[in-house]
C-alpha cells in the first residue's frame, strides 16, 4: 500500500469525489485561488474551475447558510471553514439550521451537507486559534461529527461523509496534515460510525481519536518497552460513537484511559467513561483515566502552550494509575 | 389578468385572515402551544408577492409564515392541522406555527431565528444557478431582520455571486416592540439595498396589485440573470408581534389609522368600483372561506397525534443512525 500523507489523503477524497459527481463543489474561504490555507484544494481551481471551487467572503455564517440552501436544492457542497474557531461565527447555521431541518420539516428534504474544518491546537496561533471544541459539536442530534486520527481513514471517512445525505462536520487536526500513512490503492470508502482497533493489547484500553491517536500510538510503544500492552480505540467519529469495540475491548482489559485533546469538562472522556460506567460496571478494576487539555485558553508562548496541552508522558502516567 | 385572478387574489386574503383570527381563538383555548405569529393586516404582502411567482421559484420566510404558507398552496386544513401538532401537518406536527414548508409546493420554510434563512437563500439561489434553471428565489423577512449580520453576509454574496434572489423585506414598522427608527440606522430600508449595489423599489404593501405589479418586474429582472433585486414593502400587522403581546409600544388610535386602510378593505373596494366582481359575489367568496375554515379546524381536530415512532424518525438520513445515537 503507498505512504501518503493525511493532507494528500483528505485531498485525494475531495478530487475523486468530485471527479465522481458534478453536485460536489467546495465553497470558504482562500479554497480556489490561493489553493486552501492548509492546502488541501490546491490545484483544485484550475482543473474543476471557479464555478465549483469557490472563494467566499470571509462570512462564516454565508459559506455555511448558503451551504446549507445549496445542499436543499440536492447539490452537495463541500463548505470549508478555515479553522474550527471560526465555527462560532456560523454556530447557529450548524446548530439550528444544518442540525435540524431535515427533522423540523419532517424529512421533507435532505441536506447532504459536509463542512470540512480544522481543530486543534500546538502550533502557537494563540487562544482564540487554537481550540478543540469538538464535543461541542457532538453534543446537537442531526450533525454527524467525524475526526480521523490516519489517512487511511481520512480518505476513507471524508468519502463517506461528501456521499451521505446527512450533514457532516469533518475535523482535522492542524498539526497532523504531514502525518504519513499507508493508505489502499483504488476506491474504498469507509462507514461512518464504527470504531477501530488501531493497536491490539490485552492490559489497559486507550479510548482516543485525531491528536489523541496519534499521541496514544507512541504511548503504547513506550508502555510496550515496559512489558505492557496497550490496546487502542480509535472513536473516528463522535456522533454516531460507536461503544462497541470499547466495551469489548474493556471487557477484556478492565482498565480504560481516554485521550483527547480538548478540555476534560463536559468533554469526549467524560461522555465515554459515563457509557463505560453505565454499561460495564461489573467489568471495572480502577477508575477510569482522562487525558485532557489544561483548562485554560491556550496561550501563545510555546512552554506554556505545551504545558496546556496533552503529551505522551501524560498518557503513560494515566495508563501507570491505572494498572 | 382574467377575473378569476382578481377573484382568486381576494379569495386568498380572506382566507388568511380567517385562518388567523381562528389560530388566535385555538390558541387561547390552549389547542395551540408555543409562540403563534399572526399575519394580519400584512396579507396584501405575500399574496400578491408570491401570485406572481412561477412554479419554479421557491420561496423562503421567517416565522410569520402562515399566510406565506397558503399562498404557496398549503390547505387551510394542513395549515391548522401542523398548529395544532398533529400528524397530518404540513411538517407532521414535528414543527409548529414557526417551521411550515411544503417543498412539493416549492416554500422551504418557515424559519425561526430571525434573519438566518437569508444565508440559505442564497444558497437556494445557487443551487437553481449551479443547475443552470430560471428559478428564483423569493426571500422574504421582517425589517428587524436587516439589522442582524446574517442579512448583509446574505445579501453581499448574492451579489458577489450574482445570485437570482429576490429579497422582500416586509417593513411592518416594528422589530417585535421597537420601531424601525430606534434600531435600524435608516428607516427606508432598501437604502440598505443600495450600500450593495443591489437594484431595489420601495412598495405600499396594503394594496395587492401595487405588490404583485412591483413582484413580478422584481423577479423578471432576477430570472434575465442580472443578480439579485431588493424589494421594500410597506405594512403593518394589527396584532401583536405573537399572542401575549401587550403592545405597550404603539397606542390603539394608530393600530386604527391603518385599519382604515385595510388590504381586504381596499381591494374590495378596488374590486366593486371598477365592476371587476359584484359584492354578492365576493360576499360568496366570504361565506365559501367560512365553511373552509370550520371545515379546516374540524379536520385538524380529530387528526391523529403523531405516534411515539415519530420522535425517532428524521433525526438522521441514514438508517439506524438515530438508533445508534439514542442507545
Amino acid at each position: 500500500m503507498p505512504k501518503i500523507t493525511m493532507r494528500e489523503a483528505i485531498s485525494q477524497a475531495l478530487w475523486e469525489e468530485m471527479e465522481r459527481d458534478p453536485k460536489v463543489f467546495v465553497l470558504g474561504e482562500e479554497v480556489g485561488v490561493w489553493g486552501g490555507t492548509y492546502a488541501v484544494t490546491k490545484g483544485f481551481y484550475d482543473h474543476f474551475g471557479a464555478e465549483r471551487v469557490r472563494d467566499t467572503p470571509i462570512a462564516e455564517a454565508a459559506i455555511i447558510g448558503a451551504a446549507i440552501g445549496a445542499a436543499m436544492t440536492g447539490l452537495r457542497p463541500v463548505a470549508e471553514l478555515m479553522t474550527i474557531n471560526f465555527a462560532f461565527s456560523a454556530m447557529d447555521h450548524i446548530v439550528n439550521e444544518a442540525a435540524k431541518l431535515h427533522y423540523m420539516f419532517a424529512g421533507q428534504f435532505v441536506l447532504p451537507l459536509v463542512i470540512r474544518t480544522v481543530g486543534g491546537g500546538g502550533r502557537q496561533l494563540g487562544a482564540t486559534h487554537s481550540q478543540t471544541p469538538d464535543a461541542i459539536f457532538a453534543h446537537f442530534p442531526g450533525l454527524k461529527v467525524v475526526a480521523p486520527g490516519t489517512p487511511e481513514d481520512a480518505k476513507g471517512l471524508l468519502k463517506s461523509a461528501i456521499r451521505s445525505d446527512d450533514p457532516v462536520l469533518f475535523i482535522e487536526h492542524a498539526t497532523m496534515y504531514q502525518v504519513r500513512g499507508e493508505v489502499p490503492e483504488g476506491e474504498y470508502t469507509i462507514p461512518i460510525g464504527q470504531s477501530k482497533i488501531q493497536r491490539p493489547g490485552k492490559d489497559v484500553t486507550i479510548v482516543a481519536y485525531s491528536k489523541g491517536l496519534e499521541l496514544s500510538m507512541k504511548a503504547a510503544d513506550q508502555l510496550a518497552q515496559e512489558g505492557v500492552e496497550a490496546e487502542i480505540v480509535d472513536l473516528r467519529s463522535l456522533r454516531p460513537l460507536d461503544m462497541g469495540p470499547v466495551y469489548e475491548s474493556f471487557k477484556k482489559t478492565n482498565r480504560a484511559v481516554i485521550v483527547e485533546e480538548g478540555w476534560k469538562s463536559f468533554g469526549v472522556g467524560a461522555e465515554v467513561a459515563a457509557r463505560i460506567y453505565e454499561d460495564c460496571f461489573d467489568y471495572l478494576d480502577a477508575p477510569i483515566q482522562r487525558v485532557a487539555q489544561k483548562e485554560v485558553p491556550l496561550p501563545y508562548n510555546r512552554t506554556l502552550e505545551q504545558m496546556a496541552l496533552p503529551q505522551v508522558e501524560d498518557v503513560i502516567k494515566a495508563v501507570k494509575e491505572v494498572l | 389578468m382574467d377575473k378569476e385572478q382578481y377573484l382568486d387574489l381576494f379569495y386568498q386574503m380572506v382566507l388568511i385572515r380567517r385562518v388567523e383570527e381562528r389560530a388566535a381563538e385555538l390558541y387561547q383555548q390552549g389547542k395551540i402551544g408555543g409562540f403563534l405569529h399572526l399575519y394580519i393586516g400584512q396579507e396584501a404582502v405575500s399574496t400578491g408577492l408570491i401570485s406572481a411567482r412561477l412554479p419554479q421559484d421557491r420561496v423562503i420566510t421567517a416565522y410569520r409564515d402562515h399566510g406565506v404558507a397558503i399562498n404557496c398552496g398549503i390547505p387551510a386544513n394542513i395549515v391548522i392541522a401542523e398548529l395544532l401538532g398533529k400528524a397530518t401537518g404540513c411538517s407532521q406536527g414535528k414543527g409548529g406555527s414557526m417551521h411550515m414548508a411544503d417543498v412539493s409546493k416549492n416554500f422551504w420554510g418557515g424559519h425561526a431565528i430571525v434573519g438566518a434563512h437569508l444565508p440559505l437563500a442564497s444558497g437556494l439561489a445557487l443551487g437553481d444557478k449551479y443547475a443552470g434553471k430560471d428559478g428564483v428565489t423569493i426571500c422574504m423577512f421582517g425589517d428587524g431582520a436587516t439589522n442582524i449580520g446574517y442579512f448583509h453576509e446574505a445579501v453581499n454574496l448574492s451579489k458577489v455571486w450574482d445570485l437570482p434572489v429576490l429579497w422582500v423585506c416586509e417593513n411592518n414598522l416594528y422589530g417585535m416592540g421597537t420601531a424601525v427608527e430606534r434600531a435600524s440606522a435608516v428607516s427606508e430600508i432598501r437604502q440598505k439595498a443600495e450600500g450593495y449595489g443591489i437594484p431595489n423599489e420601495r412598495v405600499e404593501g396594503m394594496n395587492v396589485l401595487e405588490v404583485r405589479d412591483a413582484a413580478a418586474k422584481a423577479l423578471d429582472y432576477c430570472r434575465s440573470g442580472k443578480g439579485p433585486f431588493f424589494l421594500e414593502i410597506t405594512t403593518y400587522r394589527y396584532r401583536g408581534h405573537s399572542m401575549g403581546d401587550p403592545e405597550r409600544y404603539r397606542k390603539a388610535e394608530e393600530v386604527k389609522k391603518w385599519q382604515e386602510t385595510d388590504p381586504i378593505g381596499i381591494y374590495h373596494h378596488y374590486l366593486t368600483s371598477n365592476t371587476i366582481a359584484l359584492e354578492a359575489e365576493l360576499d360568496a367568496l366570504e361565506a365559501k372561506v367560512a365553511d373552509e375554515v370550520q371545515a379546516a379546524v374540524a379536520f385538524a381536530e380529530s387528526s391523529p397525534e403523531p405516534g411515539p415512532e415519530a420522535l425517532f424518525e428524521n433525526v438522521y438520513v441514514e438508517k439506524g443512525t438515530s438508533i445508534q445515537v439514542n442507545k
